[in-house]
């Protein structure tokens, strides 16, 4: 044990490392949304009085959830060109980012939207309000309140899940630590900067999601 | 007493080794008188050598090693052997020439002789057919895959003008496919790589734009052989200008030997 930490050769590089920074945060901001969006719509299907559309947002999820997320990111970035979709390393990580986070989200918002009492959608009804009026206005937002933390978790391991799609050589954060890392051959200090950087990263993102849930929800009952 | 034993079995060993130099002066003379010529091929390194599903030893060394065998008009003694034992074998006289894919470097030249190159092995950027390249300035504005932190990628990254942009793939494989799926159309790597790309996936073997780094294979010949190294010499160049070379390079290499090696 008489390893010495030299991180003065890694200065050079710092630009470098702010670029991955950069497109792992911008990753983690597009995948987040574009998540999100999608996960509240699956979750709208899989309510719907559609027997095919509550099917396929099923079968969606099933898929997405039983497969590892590298198998969906090789299947889009190596697989798809062969049916004539081809689409850049960055767009091929984006979107299998938005489809990973949408799938999770999905179940999570469900599980929202179940725990509902029965009498608020009979209510909503009895109001003359349609049902999707009634799902946007009064059941969505408490259940979102009430899965809020998982929610928040579930897009931490997203952000954290983007270091996956430095495979398909996206720049982002991994990518430079690796890089950086087989040009200067400083394992233990690229990866201590990578992984700080993450650690700082998802609490920051915490304390984001916290913010916007000190604005946002305002029943302080749930 | 245990001192004085090494001394002696040192002093014994080293007075054979230069007796056996001595009487084996010249050795094209002995493989003339003797009509055998003993080659050390590689059998664990395709396409250079390897073994064959007939269990014959096959590859670009070996066919190398018959034609110059036909030339001499002698008959050929194959002796199957590693890329770490290929030295000895030829210094301790077990063999006449190493044909075994290898390269040339100062550290071996102390103490081999080195004919002129039959075999490129290189490492280049290759692309598709619609990709008029070059030279590394003319990667300007493109997108070359290689595998991170390669020799290749070390190269490449010296090489290349800034609006260049090199995506950087984690191991070899992760190129190849982002090759053959069509994500890059050049890619940088071995010619070796680009071989076993051709052998499986004929009309999708891209072509070699040009090199990075060269060091092709020669043959070697005990220090000091210099008329057998002048022979094998003239056996090469005659190989160059019938296309021999070409032919072998086409058959197990699947691509044309190189006009400038």
């Amino acid at each position: 044990m008489s390893y010495q930490l030299d991180f003065t050769n890694l200065i050079p590089y710092l630009p470098q490392f702010a670029a991955g920074l950069w497109t792992t945060v911008e990753l983690t901001l597009i995948s987040t949304f574009g998540g999100l969006l999608l996960g509240t719509l699956c979750a709208q299907g899989r309510i719907s009085q559609e027997a095919w559309l509550r099917t396929c947002c099923s079968c969606y999820v099933e898929v997405i959830r039983n497969t590892p997320f590298i198998v969906q990111l090789f299947f889009i970035f190596f697989g798809l060109p062969a049916l004539g979709f081809k689409l850049s390393a960055w767009q091929a990580g984006t979107i299998a980012m938005i489809i990973n986070l949408g799938a999770y989200s999905t179940e999570i918002i469900r599980a929202g939207i179940d725990a509902a009492p029965k009498g608020q959608w009979e209510a909503g009804q009895t109001l003359g309000l349609t049902r999707r009026q009634v799902f946007w206005h009064i059941i969505l937002p408490p259940a979102y309140q009430r899965v809020y933390p998982a929610i928040v978790s579930q897009c931490i391991i997203v952000m954290l899940g983007s270091a996956v799609v430095s495979q398909i050589s996206v720049e982002e954060l991994t990518f430079s630590a690796n890089f950086i890392q087989s040009r200067t051959f400083l394992s233990f200090e690229s990866y201590m900067i990578a992984a700080l950087v993450y650690l700082l990263l998802a609490i920051l993102m915490r304390q984001t999601f916290a913010l916007i849930k000190r604005i946002t929800f305002k029943n302080p009952s749930l | 007493m245990k001192f004085l034993k090494m001394l002696s079995s040192i002093v014994l060993s080293t007075t054979l080794l230069f007796t056996a130099q001595a009487v084996q002066a010249d050795k094209l003379t002995d493989i003339k008188e003797s009509k055998v010529l003993k080659v050390a091929v590689p059998q664990d390194f395709p396409p250079f050598g390897s073994v064959g599903t007939d269990l014959q030893p096959q590859g670009y060394d070996i066919d190398m090693a018959k034609y110059l065998a036909k030339q001499l008009n002698v008959e050929l003694k194959l002796v199957p052997v590693t890329s770490a034992n290929r030295i000895p074998y030829l210094q301790t006289g077990k063999v006449d020439l190493v044909i075994s894919s290898m390269g040339k470097n100062p550290a071996r030249e102390k103490v081999v002789d080195f004919s002129d190159a039959y075999a490129p092995f290189f490492l280049g950027v290759f692309g598709t057919k619609s990709e008029p390249v070059s030279n590394a300035q003319e990667l300007a504005d493109k997108t070359v895959g290689v595998t991170r932190g390669s020799v290749e990628d070390l190269e490449l990254s010296k090489l290349v003008p800034k609006s260049t942009t090199i995506k950087r793939f984690e191991d070899n494989n992760s190129t190849l496919s982002a090759f053959l799926s069509g994500q890059v159309s050049l890619i940088a790597t071995g010619n070796l790589v680009i071989t076993e790309i051709a052998t499986r996936y004929p009309d999708k073997a891209p072509e070699t734009k040009f090199l990075l780094h060269n060091s092709p294979c020669y043959v070697g010949v005990m220090k000091g052989e210099t008329e057998l190294v002048a022979e094998i010499n003239r056996l090469i160049k005659s190989a160059k200008q019938d296309g021999v070379l070409e032919a072998l390079s086409q058959k197990w290499l699947k691509a044309p030997f190189p006009a400038d090696l």
